[in-house]
């Protein structure tokens, strides 16, 4: 198992349910057949924890899974690891079910196909960063010339260089995390889960903490599950999106589904507040090419997100572009009105 | 209503009966088992003597480098290191100087063998609630039951002398390495724990990598109780023959010698003013990572 290409790994949920209490697996016919929650815990004394879930996360992209806390976002992580375990289901990772590994194996799997970036941190206090980025190439037995050389590498990548010697009670809450994401990513493991990782900072470091991990992703294309209970960071960063509410997935899709497709109440109104321009593409917003059309001289492409079309009308005197895609062969038009009109919500609109 | 004014309690003959027949019963468990439980303990008298032989014979100058040094690795601090030095060359002044090693080397040895009980016993204990629950009260017996009570059976198990002394000491002076270990082992953030377990450690890994080294300046802390309540029995310990600073108090006792009797509890006093001064210093050292230079 050791030696993994980073680049194959993807991980399947099926039909996963976590139910706490003595005897949570009689209860989960009933669950399936429609018993509530409360019902559950009132009646029976056990609490539903995770219902149902059922996930692709495809290898190399970033999967988020959002919720609000209570939601069960950070008991579903912690099942992929397991860390927690479920009470049915499975949890396929190159098509082995993780769930029925024994204690042997499972310790392997954790060794050499995850790594996990923590809320809290999670770093050893009485170590040095040095000393806590080479935590899990100890751990696997790595002679210790190379565990210093990947922590060093990885140490300088996520900016610390010049740290190795510093306790984590030395460094601001941005540099502790910037460690974890280190001993992660030193850890060579094609799975990445990150458990709010950049809840606990300040926004501003949380920006720069994304783009640190966008940037890093285009390179590792490692699997990366990241919890979050902030829809901007969800959308910045998801390639899928999930929403859990109650343990229960209630949408999945990518940002622009969440976006302009809100599957219930409950997600319409945290997407309200969204900046849709930042979300939404150009493409699901454009005129589609019809026969006749006089295209524009100045073109972009279908992908590209509203706000960036914007910064090219305002560059550019013309009051269409060609929309183009992948293979720059024009596939429709979009004007400034039908940008504006996309970016602003309806209701917003009749103030 | 006789029974409200005396308390209605078991007729004098079968408690004398029950009385005897336990004391019987020990006594013949003593005389069929002694000597077996003597040649188990043999190995504990050879590391005595052979601690007390290296601390008498010694040249004294070496010993007090040899502290001081050890001393100033601990806390590196010099203002300790010379405070060590001045209070042995007090107490070997005022001609206490072989009876101080004799007592030192008996806390060294009870400290080493409180060490190894108590470390992973408390270990244990952290891991299992049960254990907790059944070790705790055992432990409360220990520390509250006078100390001459559990001097008996010991006696009169393996006579007067230096082992004996040693068991009485260690049953004094183990408790608080075992909670502190325990308990030291329990505060271990969770976090932390769940970091080390998603990495995939083995439970030794855990073990000696996160558990023991977070748990280091409490189980510390343990092994300062340990000491200061080893010295504390060594005058009792002196009642049945442990030799050292006890040895010159109970004889001022008896004898009504005040001055004796005054410096040779100073001079314990010394002691354990060195031993705790060090060994705090050296568990604050542990925790200098937990100095927050970060708000």
């Amino acid at each position: 198992m050791v030696n993994s290409s980073g680049n194959s790994t993807g991980i399947q949920i099926r039909n996963l349910f976590k139910i706490f209490g003595r005897s949570g697996l009689d209860y989960v016919d009933k669950v399936q057949h429609g018993m509530s929650k409360t019902e559950l815990l009132e009646k029976h004394g056990h609490v539903l924890g995770l219902k149902d879930i059922n996930i692709d996360m495809p290898a190399g992209s970033i999967q988020v899974i959002m919720g609000l806390s209570g939601s069960g976002k950070s008991t579903l992580i912690r099942h992929i690891n397991r860390l927690i375990d479920p009470t049915s289901g499975q949890v396929l990772v190159e098509g082995t079910d993780v769930v029925k590994f024994n204690p042997l194996d499972l310790r392997e799997f954790r060794r050499h196909k995850t790594a996990m970036v923590f809320q809290k941190f999670g770093l050893l206090p009485h170590r040095t960063v040095l000393e806590n980025t080479v935590y899990g190439l100890e751990v696997q037995g790595l002679p210790r010339a190379k565990q210093v050389d990947a922590a060093m590498k990885w140490l300088d990548r996520v900016g610390l260089t010049g740290f190795e010697n510093r306790y984590p009670n030395q460094l601001s809450g941005g540099m502790q995390q910037r460690v974890g994401l280190a001993r992660a990513l030193a850890n060579d493991a094609p799975i990445l889960l990150m458990d709010e990782a950049f809840s606990a900072l300040d926004p501003l470091i949380r920006a720069d903490m994304q783009s640190v991990l966008l940037d890093l992703q285009k390179e590792i294309r490692k699997t990366i599950v990241f919890i979050t209970h902030d829809l901007d960071e969800a959308l910045r960063l998801g390639d899928g999106i999930a929403i859990l509410r109650d343990g229960e997935i209630v949408q999945q899709g990518n940002s622009q589904d969440i976006v302009l497709r809100p599957a219930d109440e409950y997600i319409a109104s945290f997407v309200k507040e969204v900046n849709r321009g930042r979300v939404v593409r150009v493409a699901s917003a454009m005129a589609p090419l019809r026969d006749g059309d006089v295209g524009s001289t100045v073109s972009i492409l279908g992908e590209a997100t509203l706000e960036a079309a914007a910064y090219v009308f305002r560059q550019n005197d013309v009051d269409k572009l060609t929309v183009v895609d992948d293979a720059n062969l024009p596939i429709g038009t979009i004007s400034l009105r039908e940008v504006m009109n996309a970016m602003l919500t309806t209701e917003r609109a009749i103030h | 209503m006789e029974w409200l004014s005396t308390f209605p309690h078991l007729d004098d003959a079968s408690l004398t009966a029950l009385k005897k027949s336990i004391d019987e019963g020990f006594r013949s468990f003593t005389r069929a088992y002694g000597g077996g439980i003597e040649a188990f303990f043999q190995p504990l008298q050879f590391f005595l003597i052979q601690c007390e032989r290296i601390m008498t014979r010694t040249p004294w100058p070496i010993v007090i480098l040899v502290i001081a040094g050890l001393a100033w690795l601990a806390s590196r601090s010099i203002k300790l290191a010379l405070g060590c030095v001045v209070m042995l060359l007090l107490i070997g002044f005022f001609d206490m100087w072989d009876d101080t090693m004799k007592t030192i080397s008996m806390i060294f040895v009870c400290t080493v063998i409180a060490i190894a009980i108590g470390l992973p016993l408390g270990i244990a204990m952290s891991r299992s609630d049960r254990l907790q629950n059944t070790v705790n009260p055992v432990l409360d017996v220990m520390q509250t039951m006078p100390s001459f009570v559990y001097l008996i059976p010991v006696v009169m198990l393996l006579g007067i002398g230096r082992v004996p002394g040693l068991i009485a000491v260690v049953i004094y002076a183990v408790p608080p390495m075992i909670r502190l270990t325990n308990l030291g082992i329990r505060l271990v953030d969770k976090d932390v724990l769940e970091a080390a377990d998603a990495y995939g450690s083995s439970g030794w890994q855990r073990l000696f990598k996160v558990q023991l080294p977070l748990a280091l300046p409490t189980i510390m802390a343990g092994i300062n109780q340990t000491i200061m309540m080893a010295l504390a029995m060594v005058v009792i310990a002196a009642m049945i023959g442990v030799q050292g600073l006890g040895q010159p108090v109970l004889k001022a006792i008896s004898n009504q010698y005040f001055t004796l009797g005054m410096f040779n509890g100073l001079a314990i006093v010394g002691i354990a003013i060195i031993f705790d001064r060090v060994s705090q210093a050296y568990g604050r050292r542990l925790q200098r990572h937990m100095e927050v230079a970060h708000g």
